[in-house]
């Protein structure tokens, strides 16, 4: 009997949704295998967060609440999780893979002596065997891997998998643990802006190149962007040229995202750039380079000049938004 | 500072990667070998922290004798030592690559050991923080800024949309990302200074992979889009296939 145990990360005293995508995928996995689904919340205010875990599904809710929990510390919670791993007997245990997730889940992989899938896109079970499929060479290849290990643990790409409600009424059960003495702990965050949206957690995407001309002109993706909601990206060249900041920077050294939308303006399409953008569900391209490799890559292109373009399609959608 | 930096050799970003017969392993024929880029911030940090504080750089790598010219290449930035570690080229399980790095490690009384936050093949972000835990010591990963004052460090982190400030005691492991400094060129000097450094050749522990490849496959094709116009006229009609077609806005 399969009992998976998704660890959920709070940040703000909110449940991040790859958690909840992350519980949808447990469910899945718990029907497959047969077993159950347990959600695990630490913190040092999480004793009221109880609603969504049983929402999305979760049978069993552990809380560890404490107010040395306040400020996370990546190596105190690994050695939480797979203290607890241990005593509930779980067998397989999800995080999303987000900076935090992919932070603590190897951590708690070193203590459980099991081995890690980092960054999964699908998992399959046949035979009872679980099967997960992650992407390598920035996403170039994709690797299906199993795995061999008292446990099994694994992060999920965030965006990827649905969060869907399954809705139960959980057992929650408080747990009192001592807490480790930290050794690596977080004094504050920062934001790069209020409500800056991260190209890895946003659904839409709007990116831009040197065919922008200059830092001077991203106002231009900004408010196509703040019609859409979306999150800005770059391409390496205008972050090496220091037009933008590396956390915006999507590609094979930089982020790997899977928005439902990515709107590339002005961006050649380098193969490290694509490598970095093309499990995006739709691209829409914007370059006036009719022989851009973008556009092979691209679901809808336009083939013109940018300073055009962009302030015809923020005026367009924001009509759309009017009606 | 007595500073370990370790590295893997990795296949080139330009490199269009091709499924072996197998169906189980990447076909490296012809494949152009470099640093892992994120090992190359590590080094550079390692370097940058003994040129003011003096000590040296060991650059430490796992893999077949075929990799010694790009551990060459990282010795050519700088640093002062390296061990190789005789291992296979492809090792699927980081636990075990994590084993056999803790295995040299240990005993050496590092400072500080670095990493670049992952490696640009296997994408796994793994080896730092399992290392970090065999060895007890404290871990701050994908760093992209770091002081460090006597015994303590504070570091940034990037996290999604922000930063995160941590703070630990050296001796500790740090993997590093883009943005925390920009990697010097290998000068000619470095180069020749380089090719005279004796390579440590340390045994490999063997034992079975948690991890098994079952398949390796290319993602989906995408199936051909279309040029929807020229121009700003283009625009509407763009929007009228998102909203109806593509059905994502």
């Amino acid at each position: 009997m399969a009992h998976i145990l998704v660890v959920y990360e709070i940040r703000e005293n909110k449940i991040k949704k790859t958690s909840l995508e992350a519980t949808g995928l447990a469910v899945r996995l718990s029907r497959e295998l047969g077993g159950t689904v347990s959600a695990l919340l630490m913190g040092s205010q999480v004793n009221h967060l109880t609603s969504l875990p049983g929402e999305y599904g979760a049978q069993k809710v552990y809380l560890l609440q404490h107010p040395d929990l306040e400020k996370h510390s990546p190596d105190v919670a690994a050695r939480l999780i797979a203290e607890i791993a241990r005593d509930i007997s779980a067998t397989h245990i999800l995080m999303g893979a987000s900076a935090m997730g992919k932070d603590v889940m190897p951590r708690v992989a070193f203590h459980l002596n099991s081995p890690l899938a980092q960054d999964v896109i699908t998992l399959e079970v046949q035979n009872g065997k679980v099967f997960y499929t992650r992407p390598i060479i920035a996403g170039k290849l994709l690797a299906q891997i199993s795995l061999q290990g008292e446990y099994q643990l694994a992060t999920i790409r965030p965006n990827v998998f649905p969060a869907e409600k399954n809705p139960r009424t959980p057992e929650i059960i408080s747990l009192n643990k001592t807490i480790p003495t930290p050794r690596v702990q977080v004094q504050q965050t920062t934001a790069a802006e209020v409500g800056k949206l991260d190209v890895t957690e946003a659904e839409i995407i709007v990116s831009g190149g040197r065919g922008m001309q200059g830092p001077e002109n991203w106002y231009l993706i900004e408010k196509l962007a703040k019609v859409l909601g979306a999150a800005i990206g770059a391409s390496r060249a205008v972050v090496d040229a220091r037009w933008r900041e590396h956390g915006e920077q999507v590609g094979q050294t930089g982020k790997t995202v899977s928005p439902k939308l990515y709107i590339a303006c002005g961006i050649s399409g380098a193969i490290q750039h694509q490598a970095g953008m093309a499990s995006s569900k739709y691209i829409v391209a914007i370059n006036k380079d009719p022989e851009a490799p973008i556009f092979k890559l691209a679901d809808y292109g336009v083939v013109g000049d940018v300073f055009e373009i962009l302030p015809k399609l923020t005026e367009e959608i924001q009509k759309l938004r009017n009606q | 500072m007595n500073i370990a930096v370790c590295i893997k050799e990795v296949p080139d970003t330009e490199t269009r990667p091709r499924i072996h017969e197998n169906g189980k392993e990447l076909q490296t024929e012809g494949i152009k070998w470099i640093v892992n880029p994120y090992d190359e911030f590590a080094i550079e940090l390692g370097l940058q922290l003994t040129e003011k504080q003096g000590g040296e750089v060991t650059i430490i790598s796992f893999g077949p004798k075929e990799i010694e010219p790009t551990i060459r290449s990282a010795l050519a930035m700088g640093a002062q030592k390296a061990i190789r570690i005789d291992g296979a080229r492809t090792i699927n399980d980081p636990l075990l690559v994590a084993k056999n790095l803790t295995n040299v490690l240990k005993n050496r009384n590092f400072d500080l050991i670095l990493f670049g936050k992952q490696t640009i093949d296997d994408d796994n972000a793994q080896i730092a923080q399992l290392v970090a835990e065999a060895l007890n010591l404290p871990c701050a990963a994908v760093v992209v800024k770091l002081e460090l004052e006597d015994k303590w460090a504070v570091a940034e982190r990037e996290i999604e949309g922000g930063k995160e400030i941590v703070k630990f005691a050296i001796p500790a492991v740090i993997s590093c990302q883009k943005g925390l400094n920009e990697p010097r060129y290998r000068s000619l000097k470095g180069i020749m200074a380089a090719k005279k450094v004796v390579i440590e050749e340390v045994p490999a522990i063997a034992e079975p992979e948690k991890v098994q490849v079952e398949k390796l496959s290319y993602p989906p094709q995408k199936a051909a889009g279309r040029i929807v116009g020229n121009g700003a006229e283009a625009v509407p009609e763009l929007v009228r296939l998102l909203k109806e077609e593509a059905k994502v806005i």
